[in-house]
């Protein structure tokens, strides 16, 4: 399909007829590729998106990504790039710079934390698409049954207690994988502390914050949900998490939004039990001290522009299109992907398909995007490497362990 | 008894052929033996000496492919970080223990399967040889994700077929530990590359004479005997090719581990390592000393096959 849309991209007209971009989408449920339609068809001829599909894992979307552009391949106009990335590609130089002009369109009126996943060194070299954030789903049957007030914000330390005493699990991502990078961080940023206290352009002057307090909460607070996590927490992603909570086996759950259409479809298909999503409970992500916010994890997709690309007008003129508000309802509403234009969430077709759009739109303001570097992925992987498996942390050496892994590896000092 | 083998040929050179000078009809099979292989030859240059080459160059370099600016000489200073980090002894145990264990089950197995496939009633012969061969046919990705899928938890019948097994209960999470983790990728390997070794094997028992059989079988020697003094004997070139392609193959897993478990728990192979820090950290340098640390380590298994076999290769071609 890749192959046959770089060579559909090669055959466009370059003098004023309509430009052949190819957005290169995350896989979803079909919602980008109907976007891509109808912003083709309003252009008027001005252009015409193809999509070309990326893998389904963001690290292999990126390793794809980064070694077509190292290899300068023009066929790449836009991309649907998951945010912690942008930085790298943004430094290498493999993006288009942003337009003036679009960048003040295309930020009006979007939440913060998609403003600043967009942003590299003070500029904006993305543009912010639909912004994601994780939710504490819960049972209300178990929750009142615990006596837990859900209306009032929880800690992770009362859900142990409660899962605890209600014999039921708590759902996390505690596989090796990016989702792990995705909790630490939430867990780090909630306690106040940060992944990367400073960052700098040498990566061996990075300064870590791994072994503040804040860390060592976040760790204490990994150690003893995995010790309530259920049969198979350390292989357990998202998908699995959310078997789980449909299953029963486990009652409270962060999660992405996706977690609602998912349910709804499945009661239409007749696998899952209708009074099982009416049980279905959400709030604000679960804060790690008691008197401060929490900050949930951020995520979602950001459009960038290829540097090498042919067409970078008509593909910037493309994303604006792609990200107008009538287009994040949509797919909103169709794929489970919130919308990061904050006047979406008022949208009453929205608020109908996602009656959790209110908290959606508050967890965004409060989330924390994940540590910002040119160095993410290593950063990522070597995390990964020292809090995997969660139910062997130390909390008083995890982070130190972290740390001197990360650093060795970005100085070139180690493998990964 | 002592092993029956069939007594070398000697090769006598004709005595009319004069030393020394080459005639023209030998030089002109010459160059037309070079003009049907020379674009064989070079296609092959092209396509793995190069490469090699490229790697051994690169991995004296300190080289990030999203940073070409601050590409910069390092001698033999990768290898150096390398040999020194735990993490590849690590990988090299753990690539040794898949290949190890692999290898001598699906020897076994693969013995097995082609004496069932080589003495099959005539009538069923194509169907056994179909139906043994079908799982070398699948996708190595495939196959892999098939073992996940039936070793998951949530996904998997392997937990709930299997609870009689000591050890093994409803909530057993396979890709939790290492040892089971391994135990499911060895799993997933013997049973998609048996059938090759099986395949080489029955080349190999085609091979040998039935007269000698005969002959052993008159001497009064059993079956197993026979097996040991005359078949394996006869068949240590092809079994020696088995082992060999099967070795250099499993010593560079890689798909298996990457579905299933991704690296984690310590299941990291050397082509893994070689992977990460090539693709995915995009330390082509870094990446290269490892490939080429690899590389040099499945030559010497080969010339350690080579060596301990004493098998000319040639000669499995009855040269």
């Amino acid at each position: 399909m890749v192959l046959a849309s770089s060579l559909a991209a090669c055959g466009s007209d370059g003098d004023g007829g309509t430009a052949t971009l190819t957005w290169y989408i995350n896989p979803d449920s079909g919602g980008q590729a109907e976007i891509a339609s109808r912003c083709s068809e309003q252009s008027d001829g001005a252009y015409r998106i193809e999509t070309a599909q990326l893998p389904r894992e963001s690290a292999q979307q990126r390793e794809q990504l980064i070694r077509r552009l190292a290899a300068e391949d023009s066929s790449i106009d836009i991309v649907s790039l998951d945010p912690p990335y942008i930085p790298e590609f943004a430094e290498a130089g493999f993006l288009a710079p942003v337009p003036e002009d679009v960048a003040e369109r295309v930020t009006e009126d979007v939440v913060q934390s998609a403003i600043d996943g967009s942003t590299w060194d003070d500029e904006l070299v993305a543009i912010p698409f639909w912004a994601n954030t994780q939710l504490l789903w819960f049972k209300k049957s178990v929750a009142e049954a615990a006596g837990l007030d859900m209306e009032q914000p929880v800690t992770w330390e009362q859900l142990v207690e409660v899962a605890e005493q209600q014999d039921t699990a708590i759902a996390a991502q505690g596989i090796r994988a990016e989702a792990l990078t995705v909790w630490l961080n939430a867990l780090v940023e909630s306690a106040g502390g940060h992944i990367i206290e400073e960052n700098a352009p040498d990566p061996e002057d990075i300064q870590l914050g791994l072994e503040s307090d804040a860390a060592t909460e976040a760790a204490e607070v990994m150690r003893s949900v995995s010790a309530v996590g259920g049969a198979a927490f350390t292989t357990a992603g998202e998908d699995a998490n959310v078997t789980d909570f449909e299953e029963g086996d486990a009652s409270f759950m962060v999660n992405w939004p996706f977690v609602w259409p998912r349910a709804l479809g499945a009661v239409e298909d007749g696998t899952l039990e209708a009074s099982v999503p009416e049980d279905y409970g959400w709030t604000l992500y679960p804060r790690v001290r008691e008197d401060e916010p929490s900050r949930p994890p951020y995520g979602g997709i950001n459009l960038v522009v290829g540097a090498f690309s042919d067409h970078v007008d008509a593909a910037y003129q493309a994303t604006e299109c792609i990200v107008s508000e009538e287009n994040q309802a949509y797919y909103f509403t169709t794929n489970g992907n919130p919308a990061s234009k904050a006047s979406v969430y008022d949208d009453p077709d929205v608020l109908e398909e996602f009656p959790q759009a209110p908290v959606i739109r508050e967890s965004l303001e409060q989330a924390a995007p994940r540590p910002q570097t040119v160095y993410y992925s290593e950063v990522s992987g070597a995390l990964q490497r020292a809090y995997h498996p969660a139910t062997s942390i130390d909390p008083g050496r995890t982070g130190e362990q972290a740390s001197q892994l990360i650093q060795a590896v970005l100085a070139g000092e180690q493998l990964l | 008894m002592t092993q029956t083998t069939l007594p070398p040929t000697k090769k006598t050179a004709p005595v009319s052929a004069p030393k020394g000078t080459v005639s023209d009809r030998s030089r002109s099979e010459r160059r037309l033996g070079w003009m049907l292989a020379g674009p064989a030859f070079f296609v092959m240059l092209a396509v793995t000496a190069y490469p090699i080459l490229q790697a051994v160059y690169e991995s004296l370099f300190s080289y990030r492919l999203t940073d070409p600016d601050n590409r910069a000489f390092t001698g033999l200073n990768n290898y150096w970080v390398i040999l020194t980090d735990s993490l590849w002894w690590q990988s090299i145990w753990v690539t040794v223990l898949i290949t190890v264990v692999t290898v001598t089950v699906e020897l076994v197995l693969g013995f097995g399967l082609a004496m069932v496939m080589a003495k099959a009633l005539r009538s069923i012969r194509p169907v056994v040889r179909a139906a043994i061969l079908i799982p070398y046919a699948v996708i190595t990705v495939v196959s892999a994700f098939a073992w996940q899928f039936a070793f998951d938890i949530n996904t998997g019948f392997v937990n709930s077929w299997f609870t009689w097994l000591p050890g093994v209960s409803a909530d057993t999470d396979w890709f939790g530990d290492w040892g089971t983790s391994i135990l499911v990728i060895c799993l997933a390997e013997i049973w998609k590359t048996t059938p090759f070794i099986s395949l080489l094997l029955l080349a190999g028992l085609a091979q040998v004479p039935e007269v000698l059989q005969e002959a052993a079988q008159v001497d009064g020697a059993t079956w197993w005997q026979r097996l040991w003094r005359v078949t394996i004997p006869n068949m240590k070139a092809a079994i020696m090719v088995a082992l060999l392609f099967r070795t250099l193959d499993a010593f560079r897993v890689f798909d298996s581990i990457f579905i299933m478990t991704n690296g984690a728990n310590g299941t990291e192979s050397v082509s893994f390592l070689a992977y990460r820090q090539t693709i995915a950290r995009l330390e082509i340098g870094l990446g290269s000393a490892v490939s080429v640390l690899l590389f040099i380590t499945v030559v010497l298994i080969a010339m350690a096959f080579i060596k301990g076999f004493k098998v000319d290769l040639s000669s499995a071609r009855g040269e």
